[in-house]
């Protein structure tokens, strides 16, 4: 049993993001990059499955990626097997308006996959900087594999994933699917495991990140950046001015109005 | 063309609003408005804002289930050659609207919350980074997937009446060679506490953390004797459990004051509070687009200003 988990980082939400100067792109000079949460969710939902019925985790980067190493050795660290990153194999280098695109970055997996086959490739749902679509699918596309997305959990039984795929409202279906499989994982069974920096940095000593080079092939029509912008946020809400205290008198005075605070 | 959308024999209210898009950019560009119904060809009275009602039955379409969908929908597209197709920017849309756009080659935005023609055109406004960023896109070529986050548009203009002419398609071959099946369907679990029909809520988002800074909020939603929920980062990390997650997909609120803390509003998120009739949000970015839809705004610390609410609400 062989499970790919692809991973990469995405900029910080807590931090404000820049754009570059004719406004097509963001300006990554200065972000802080975190890993992205849904793939770390796919992470533990992979460990989960080795922990359970053993099978082999094979964490996948690619080259280009800001902070692959960081987090590829901390995939090692948290229970993952082998640490991959992917190259085009005519070294340009891969870039978008939101970071390295989907569809680039789903052609050198792909590639990767068709040299070496995965039971199961269990993928973040989506990403923050997505774009151009979610990756799951778009591989699956590629491959010829069958897909599901916004799962909440993944269980084999026998040939087959068992996956329990979430719909708005808490509403869910359990459906089993021919392996081999794409999946986008939503939430994992049980919130990601946390790798202690001792063990990353062991990783780091004694960790292997295994490059690969992947031949990109050609993609078709994908939508045209005309211009980024920042959410515009003003004139909607009237901001309450003071510090804490005085803030809170207003909230205050806002639930007293509507009977929610007695007195 | 939209792609409809149904539960328990209802089409969604995504699916009319996607019919009142679909039918003025179909009027911009002089074509038709077509809605690809499947599982359910008896639902198409419902969809009466359309011109014209795609239908395909099968065993294997009255409930969703991502592979034959996707190759019945291929098989609609193939016939019908839309110039747009239209899906809700949610479990189907995160699911098969990729898979479309490369297995129909066409160009795709997501979650995307403004759609016009421009010059002849179809441009699109998407948001990523959490609804941080809003890109303009524009999809070039003969055809078009976009996903539209829910809310982006009215639904009344879905609605008009008018009887939409049926026309059935054969379901494709293979889907009764599926690679998966549907096993068992489960209904939402409303939990300890149902947060849909809170009177207020406190509700608490990334910004909150850790687990041990939640005692803090937890405290504030005591003091004020109503439930604490929040967005979905604080549900992924297991510090509230999943009946309490405000959103696309967790649960639709609609209490009369929802105080968000520490909550940048996701567009999954924002979906989910659109019916609140008063937010209150605090956040350290002034740029947060919780400030977009909130009444009203502070960027003091949580950290500060929620010990002196409970203070204050103690009295």
């Amino acid at each position: 049993m062989r499970i790919v988990v692809p991973m990469k980082a995405v900029p910080d939400l807590v931090e404000e993001i820049e754009l570059n100067e004719d406004e097509t792109g963001i300006d990554s000079e200065y972000l802080t990059f975190v890993p992205g949460e849904w793939d770390s969710q796919a992470l533990e939902e992979a460990l989960l499955l080795k922990d359970a019925i053993g099978a082999e985790v094979v964490a996948v980067g690619l080259a280009d990626d800001p902070e692959i190493d960081q987090i590829l050795y901390t995939a090692l660290a948290k229970g993952a097997d082998v640490a991959v990153k992917l190259a085009d194999a005519s070294g340009a280098a891969l870039s978008g308006p939101a970071g390295i695109r989907i569809s680039d970055r789903v052609a050198l997996l792909a590639g990767y996959l068709q040299a070496q086959p995965a039971d199961l490739v269990i993928s973040g749902v989506q990403s923050a900087d997505d774009l151009e679509g979610q990756l799951p699918p778009t591989l699956a596309a590629l491959l010829d594999l069958p897909h599901v997305s916004v799962a909440a959990s993944v269980e084999v039984d026998g040939d087959s994933a068992i996956v329990r795929q979430e719909f708005s409202g808490g509403r869910s279906h359990e459906l089993q699917v021919n392996m081999p499989a794409v999946i986008g994982v939503q939430s994992a069974r049980q919130p990601p495991r946390y790798a202690p920096i001792s063990r990353i940095k062991q990783a780091m000593q004694t960790g292997e990140l295994t490059e690969v080079t992947v031949s990109l092939p050609a993609t078709g029509e994908r939508a045209v950046v005309r211009r980024m912008h920042r959410s515009e946020t003003n004139g909607q809400a009237e901001m309450l001015t003071g510090n804490a205290g005085a803030v809170a008198d207003q909230i205050v005075a806002l639930l007293r109005a509507r009977g929610l605070v007695k007195g | 063309m939209v792609l409809a959308e149904h539960t328990g024999g209802q089409v969604s209210d995504g699916t009319h609003e996607l019919i009142g898009k679909a039918r003025e950019l179909a009027s911009a560009l002089g074509g038709l408005t077509e809605v690809a119904l499947l599982g359910r060809a008896d639902l198409a009275g419902q969809l009466c804002g359309a011109d014209v009602v795609v239908a395909v039955d099968h065993p294997a379409l009255s409930e969703y289930l991502p592979e034959a969908y996707e190759r019945t929908l291929l098989e609609v597209l193939a016939q019908r050659s839309p110039r747009l197709f239209l899906m809700s920017n949610g479990t189907v849309g995160l699911d098969l609207a990729a898979a479309l756009s490369v297995r129909w080659d066409a160009p795709l935005a997501t979650y995307v919350s403004a759609l016009e023609i421009d010059e002849g055109a179809v441009t699109a406004t998407a948001q990523i980074l959490g609804g941080k960023v809003l890109v303009d896109v524009e999809l070039p070529g003969e055809r078009g997937i976009v996903t539209v986050l829910g809310g982006a548009f009215g639904a009344e203009a879905g609605q008009s009446s008018g009887d939409a002419e049926v026309v059935h398609l054969d379901p494709p071959a293979g889907l009764d060679a599926p690679r998966m099946s549907l096993r068992q369907v489960f209904e939402a679990d409303r939990g300890d506490v149902d947060i849909s029909s809170a009177e207020m809520l406190v509700s608490v988002g990334r910004g909150i953390e850790s687990r041990d800074n939640m005692e803090i909020v937890e405290e504030l939603a005591d003091a004020l004797g109503v439930p604490l929920s929040a967005s979905r980062p604080v549900v992924d990390a297991g510090w509230l459990p999943k009946t309490r997650q405000v959103g696309q997909s967790g649960v639709r609120v609609k209490p009369r004051v929802y105080l968000a803390l520490g909550i940048s509003g996701a567009p999954e998120h924002l979906e989910g509070i659109r019916n609140a009739e008063l937010i209150i949000a605090c956040n350290t970015d002034p740029g947060a687009p919780i400030f977009g839809v909130a009444h009203y705004g502070t960027t003091v610390d949580l950290f500060d200003l929620v010990p002196e609410l409970v203070g204050k609400v103690r009295g």
